[in-house]
């Protein structure tokens, strides 16, 4: 603290907790949304305070999904859908860019440099500037309506190969001179050196990459048409009925609560990481 | 920066490559390229016969009002989300960055909307300001306020921004937490000393200091806007009414998958490539120079 402003300290505390509040409030409506009758939310105004049918709402979209109108099929299969999808996506994508900027960085060979371009330029390349023909190449292939086509077109990565590269950079080279001398090759050098030293950046990694595939929403969208691969996400948005009456809000704020939980507690449990993760795939 | 010590072996590094090359040139180059071939052709609407037109699709593109029309939409909105979500994040920021009581707590929760998909973060708001039964729309109603978004474009426009705003405030947040705390306490200390009081400080030290900050988070917001808010849109308004929120990558969407208008379709994506490139050189010459005054 510079000097002692008793006021100017409080009004931070209040623009703080009004942020707070503002930021929050759509997430506590959405909760006492899930907790009503679709009766009390359709009175205009809805109720302000959580009322008693949170088990039997939650318990309804994790069993059978919205029947009103739009049968949504049971949401707890989107759950199971999306984590499998988040996993995938993370692991797979740490996966690939570690051993590519491995080969990068410990080894000589020729096209070095071309290969680390081709990686670069997918950065310019956002699936939602390729939708169509990305879209033939995986239904040529017969991938729609999988757990492949839903994610590996989506785990090249560009940012986690860069990051690789960054942190491999730093690894001492006495290191990698040691292990030769002792007559390690690379692979035992990259498993027994290279990996433990990885990972704090590959929990960074992981935190962003799992959002990033629990939250993925265009490319589910082409590719689900069978409502059992349906991802959460993707699942509320079926829900909608075009006209504010047929949709059955209780259940569709149940499930929004239950899509946003997981991702939103691995950010706030894993916050160190997530920080981490966030300001180094920037750089 | 290289290695002097390296390994060597005449297959092994192409092995490690191969995984992340093969997806690069299957699900990117080649996509990328069947959209340039595609945006020289016309198909009929039974998708049998297919036509080589050169140029036509640009053409038709740049004589559509509609498509025209999307381009000041997309740059509207992401000016919008962009502006309004860093001045409150630096707001915050700037607050958080003052009080050491509850440090943590306020940023634990402030950070989780980056958590939030955008079709997610989109359908709370919907909730919120829905015509009839919103909440938002019940006060707005009371203090004389006509809302009703599904008729009106600049309030379906609100709406939209809105959403996608909130969802970004918290990563503008913790990178201006970040950029606040790297700046030396002591010359905030100097400036006190010579009396300039808190106000004068921040705009004289500590803004022009963070102007790197503001400059990197005002591109990536614009990526943010142009690219990754299709779930908002298409949760909530899908593009209207009439188009009036219809930004650029919900076109390429609708035209190809709704309307299967495939040419047309693949000649947008072309041109939103292009305007990807230039962000990234902007974001990446940037990065390289890392401005500081």
């Amino acid at each position: 603290m510079i000097e002692n402003r008793p006021w100017l300290t409080v009004f931070s505390h209040v623009v703080l907790i009004a942020g707070i509040l503002v930021v929050g409030f759509p997430l506590y409506v959405t909760f006492v949304a899930s907790t009503r009758t679709l009766d009390d939310i359709l009175t205009v105004p809805m109720p302000l305070l959580p009322g008693d049918q949170l088990w039997q709402n939650y318990s309804t979209v994790l069993g059978t999904g919205t029947t009103r109108g739009i049968t949504s099929g049971p949401v707890a299969r989107m759950m199971l859908n999306s984590l499998i999808v988040a996993l995938a996506i993370a692991f797979g994508k740490i996966a690939i860019s570690i051993i590519a900027s491995f080969a990068i960085v410990f080894f000589r060979f020729p096209l070095r440099n071309f290969f680390f371009w081709m990686i670069f330029i997918t950065l310019m390349l956002p699936v939602e500037v390729r939708i169509i023909p990305t879209f033939k190449v995986v239904a040529d292939l017969g991938l729609i309506n999988s757990y492949v086509g839903l994610t590996l077109p989506l785990i090249a990565s560009a940012t986690a190969t860069f990051l690789f590269r960054q942190f491999f950079l730093t690894v001492p080279e006495e290191l990698a001179e040691a292990a030769r001398i002792d007559g390690a090759g690379p692979m035992r050098f990259f498993w027994d050196v290279v990996l433990p030293l990885s990972k704090t950046s590959i929990a960074a990694l992981f935190v962003i990459q799992f959002i990033y595939g629990w939250n993925q929403y265009l490319w589910p969208l082409l590719i689900t048409t069978d409502e059992s691969m349906s991802t959460a996400v993707i699942g509320i948005k079926r829900m909608i009925n075009t006209g504010d009456a047929l949709t059955e809000w209780n259940l569709v704020m149940a499930t929004a609560m239950l899509a946003l939980l997981p991702p939103a507690l691995v950010v706030m449990l894993m916050q160190r990481w997530f920080v981490r993760g966030l300001v180094e795939t920037e750089k | 920066m290289e290695k002097r010590v390296v390994f060597r072996s005449a297959w092994l590094p192409y092995a490690l490559v191969a995984p992340q090359i093969a997806i690069t040139i299957v699900f990117f180059f080649w996509p990328a390229v069947q959209a340039g071939w595609y945006s020289f052709q016309l198909q009929d609407a039974f998708g049998e016969r297919t036509q080589f037109v050169g140029f036509e699709n640009y053409r038709a593109l740049f004589a559509d009002a509609n498509y025209l029309q999307s381009f000041k939409t997309t740059a509207l909105f992401s000016l919008l989300v962009a502006g309004a979500g860093i001045a409150i994040s630096l707001l915050l920021a700037a607050m958080a960055d003052r009080v050491m009581r509850g440090a943590l707590a306020y940023r634990t929760l402030l950070i989780w909307p980056y958590a939030v998909a955008p079709a997610v973060a989109g359908v709370l708001w919907l909730f919120l300001f829905a015509p009839s039964i919103g909440i938002i729309t019940f006060a707005l109603r009371s203090l004389g306020i006509q809302w009703d978004w599904v008729l009106q474009g600049d309030q379906a426009m609100l709406l939209v921004v809105i959403a996608a705003t909130w969802k970004q405030i918290s990563y503008n947040f913790l990178f201006f937490l970040a950029g606040l705390q790297s700046i030396p306490r002591s010359l905030i200390e100097a400036a006190a000393i010579d009396g300039a009081g808190p106000s004068r400080r921040f705009w004289t030290i500590v803004f022009p200091l963070l102007s790197p900050t503001a400059f990197f988070l005002l591109v990536v917001n614009i990526v943010y806007a142009f690219f990754e808010t299709f779930g908002v849109i298409d949760a909530t308004t899908q593009g209207g009414p009439a188009g009036a929120t219809q930004i650029l990558v919900y076109k390429v969407y609708y035209d190809g998958v709704k309307a299967a208008d495939l040419g047309g379709s693949s000649a947008q994506s072309v041109i939103l490539m292009f305007i990807v490139i230039a962000l990234t050189v902007v974001q990446f010459k940037f990065v390289e120079r890392k401005v500081q005054y």
